[in-house]
């Protein structure tokens, strides 16, 4: 077991949650409630990830990120490093990957609230953001729920986005997925099996438990 | 002090203006896609026409010539939605409270309580809205409506989700809560006899337009205008013309296709000017035995069929003076029964002259009759 590396991917899935999970609410409820004009471009930005090649989005995320461009640049200007190849850079790229896994389930429940509820919430006095906390957010939170967890259990998986983007250095960028990886290919068949079987066991229990809460709330699942 | 309400927009085609008297009962009545619902919802803060002016006294809640356009919760507004939109995962007394949240916490269960307690559902607090009936939910909706003791009510069809008996209970309740209350009301509605038993001003809308507006009472017994007679639901409505007015006993004479007509006299219109002229499917009586078509307002006919609806029987007859035309009228079924109606057989029917509303022409005329069939 390579517990720098389980550790690593644990802490990179961590910040990903914590920072995506307030900004997919705020971007699922602007996606949910307005409409306007090339909508369908912004939901077709959103959605890339899930079809275009890990490779391929890695590379541009490296391109983006590199000495070379100014984002590189501002960033090795203002900490003295690069953000290429850094953990900073991984969470960067682990956010825009898990883009989708945490907009859609979080827009499909809050789209699934009736609007007439989210009219009564104004009509009661409520301000769109008391709107939110108050009705929205609670009867959507299997929507939440989900979201969190395939972001969590996604970026713990994610291979070819990091191994653009991070590299593989021991400590800094080397998560579990690439471990498994270099042991698979330096035949250490053993400890690849058993961070394999962890991951496993890790993103099934999340799954299945974060199924089972979904299931629990109040007055929601009795609605027409 | 009255709610007023001017709208105009074009897709959905709106353009009417409303006075709402401060502290009356005012029902929106017209039927499905007439613009009722579209209207609440410019003065809830739901959505904004393209132009128009709602204000409530001094206070304008919208103004586009200014810019102006309140949100829902600076507009001293409750609203029982049509399907009441109750928060599902909260419990009715959490219902109630969630439209308090501008008082201190500690505030908000006594107000909510008293809400619920005047809307007649005190003891249900702790329950969550799918273990309520239609009718609970409804009283929890209203609740929640009064609960800020908004100056402006807005009802969409408050009642057409629950069962008949629990609706007449709703009705003395509401009755009972305005009288307390001393609010203005605006309630939208399709149903004119709920209209007729809730409401002291009547604005009849369609499509997007005022088409009469004024006490219920004369509203409904007095419709200016063809298209008001038919949302009326005055089955026959008719073109004749004016042939004179008799001053001694107060009536108008028609003549309708060869069949002379009294109506209460109504001299807007001149000898030999056409005019329209309704009468309410259940005032087309069977003439008495001995009455014969020389009789004013006896009108020969054959009845072409009849639907038993409970204990009346609804006849559509051709007249025979205009068999391309349909005459409605109501029977109960005892004296259908005596007077051995069947369809095709003749029968001589009077139209009560009291009951005859003259109207000017419109294009409107004769066209119901059809529309029905």
């Amino acid at each position: 077991m390579e517990w720098d590396a389980i550790r690593l991917s644990l802490s990179l899935a961590g910040w990903t949650l914590a920072i995506l999970l307030p900004a997919g609410i705020v971007l699922a409820r602007w996606l949910a409630t307005a409409r306007f004009a090339g909508r369908h471009w912004v939901e077709g930005l959103l959605a890339l990830p899930l079809v275009l090649p890990p490779t391929v989005l890695g590379y541009y995320l490296l391109v983006a990120m590199g000495g070379t461009s100014s984002l590189g640049r501002w960033f090795q200007a203002a900490t003295g490093t690069t953000l290429a190849f850094s953990f900073t850079g991984l969470v960067l790229a682990s956010l825009l990957f898990n883009l989708p896994f945490a907009v859609q389930p979080i827009q499909r429940a809050i789209e699934a609230i009736d609007p007439d509820v989210r009219e009564a919430a104004l009509c009661c006095g409520m301000t769109s953001w008391q709107t939110l906390v108050r009705i929205e957010l609670p009867l959507a939170w299997p929507g939440v729920l989900s979201a969190a967890v395939l972001t969590f259990a996604h970026t713990l998986g994610e291979f070819g986005v990091v191994l653009m983007v991070g590299g593989n250095i021991p400590g800094e960028t080397r998560t579990v997925a690439l471990a498994i990886y270099d042991r698979a290919q330096s035949f250490d068949a053993g400890a690849a099996g058993r961070m394999s079987l962890l991951l496993l066991v890790v993103s099934f229990a999340t799954i299945a438990v974060s199924y089972g809460l979904g299931n629990r709330v109040p007055g929601t699942r009795r609605r027409r | 002090m009255s709610l007023l309400v001017e709208i105009r927009h074009d897709a959905p085609s709106l353009d009417l203006r409303l006075d709402l008297p401060e502290g009356a009962i005012t029902s929106v009545v017209g039927p499905s896609g007439s613009g009722k619902t579209s209207t609440m919802r410019v003065v809830a803060g739901l959505w904004a026409p393209a132009s128009g002016l709602i204000s409530l006294g001094g206070a304008t809640w919208f103004k586009s010539a200014s810019g102006i356009n309140l949100p829902p919760r600076d507009r001293s507004i409750g609203v029982v939605p049509q399907r009441y939109a109750l928060f599902p995962h909260l419990t009715a007394r959490e219902n109630v409270e969630a439209a308090l949240l501008h008082l201190p916490r500690a505030r908000r269960t006594p107000r909510a309580e008293a809400a619920l307690a005047r809307a007649h559902v005190a003891g249900l607090e702790a329950r969550y809205p799918h273990e309520l009936s239609g009718g609970q939910q409804q009283r929890v909706a209203v609740a929640r409506a009064i609960a800020r003791e908004p100056r402006v009510l807005l009802l969409d069809e408050p009642f057409s989700s629950v069962d008949r008996s629990t609706r007449k209970h709703l009705y003395a309740e509401l009755k009972r809560l305005h009288a307390e209350l001393d609010c203005t009301v605006m309630l939208v509605t399709h149903d004119l006899d709920e209209a007729a038993l809730l409401s002291s001003r009547l604005c009849l809308i369609r499509r997007g337009r005022l088409v009469q507006a004024g006490a219920t009472q004369d509203v409904l017994a007095r419709p200016e205008s063809a298209e008001a007679a038919r949302l009326l639901d005055y089955g026959n409505i008719f073109r004749a013309s004016v042939v004179a007015h008799d001053r001694d006993r107060r009536l108008s004479q028609l003549d309708w296709h060869g069949v002379r007509i009294a109506a209460p006299i109504d001299d807007r219109f001149a000898p030999g000017q056409p005019v329209d002229w309704a009468i309410s499917h259940a005032e087309v009586l069977p003439a008495d035995a001995g009455a014969h078509f020389a009789t004013e307002n006896t009108v020969p006919a054959t009845v072409r069929d009849m639907v038993t609806l409970g204990d009346d029987l609804h006849l559509r007859l051709s007249p025979d003076p205009a068999p391309a035309l349909t005459l409605h009228m109501k029977v109960s079924r005892h004296v259908a029964f005596h007077r051995h109606l069947a369809a095709a057989s003749p029968l001589l029917v009077r139209l009560t002259p009291s009951a005859i509303i003259t109207m000017a022409p419109s294009d409107d005329a004769d066209g119901a009759g059809r529309a029905h069939e």
